[in-house]
């Protein structure tokens, strides 16, 4: 029990200061320490397909894929102007109410059942690869048509354009 | 594993509710704190994870798998995402050599 409060407080921590970090490349390598917290509480939860998978596409794959952005970019510290004092008032209220407003929406529910395993086996990759590829066989090989039509975006996207170069 | 197991027995659903409330709003206030265009996509990429947490624990709270086979989908629209968006910020960079996304307010009008 003191385990999820501690990884939970961990999370909180590591994503606010996410946000805060002046630097990207802090910002990013705390976003890493933020998604493996995620990472134990999915092994918390027994999820364990779901924490491998976060930890190799999440933490391997896609924030490798921001540092390298970052990198290929070259930006100083001074790099990003910051927004007005008023702004950051309003977006960190904005930003409370919508907390306040799910916190206070969740209370109105009362209190809940503990989250209890009752199937030990849930979270492992052969029941998960049964559903997988019953339930959800239509949407597994549409996700995969989108991840190509991603890659065609991004390869398109990112190239140089020899005519618009002069622009 | 039977320590594991016994860890979350007594965690009430409401508390991973909240954690996910929690770090879904810090999500948003990065979005609308930052001007870097790099730091508001990662806070998007927090707003997906604490979706995530919630579905799995849902997924467990209720013992149906389908909702673990959802945040599955959902990490590869986040891939997929990601892919996208970073081309169109080096895109971006490249025309105007910044991210700040105040440059790009012509969108606005």
């Amino acid at each position: 029990m003191g385990t999820f409060y501690f990884i939970a407080f961990l999370s909180v921590c590591f994503s606010l200061l996410v946000i805060t970090a002046r630097n990207p490349v802090h910002s990013i390598l705390y976003l890493i320490l933020t998604f493996f917290t995620f990472t134990i509480h999915y092994i918390l939860l027994n999820a364990q397909f779901l924490a491998v998978v976060n930890f190799i596409v999440y933490m391997g794959a896609i924030l490798v894929l921001f540092l390298y952005t970052l990198m290929l970019m070259n930006l100083n510290k001074d790099n990003e102007p910051v927004k007005p004092a008023i702004v950051k008032i309003a977006a960190v209220f904005g930003g409370g109410c919508l907390l306040v407003t799910l916190i206070a929406s969740l209370k109105t529910l009362g209190t809940s059942q503990p989250v209890v395993l009752n199937n030990p086996n849930l979270g492992l990759v052969k029941p998960l690869g049964k559903v997988l590829f019953n339930e959800f066989l239509l949407p597994f090989e549409v996700s995969s048509l989108l991840l190509l039509s991603a890659m065609v975006g991004a390869v398109l996207l990112a190239t140089k354009d020899k005519q618009t170069k002069t622009i | 594993m039977e320590s594991f197991l016994n860890a979350i027995k007594t965690v009430p659903l409401n508390h991973y509710i909240m954690l996910s409330a929690i770090i879904f709003s810090i999500g948003v206030i990065g979005v609308l704190l930052r001007r870097n265009a790099i730091v508001i996509f990662m806070s998007i990429e927090l707003m997906l994870n604490a979706v995530n947490l919630l579905l799995t624990a849902f997924s467990v709270y209720r013992g149906d798998a389908s909702g673990q086979v959802f945040v599955f989908f959902i990490m590869a629209l986040a891939a997929a995402e990601v892919a996208v968006g970073l081309a169109i910020i080096v895109m971006i960079y490249r025309n105007t050599n910044s991210i700040d996304i105040n440059v790009l307010n012509r969108l606005k009008w």
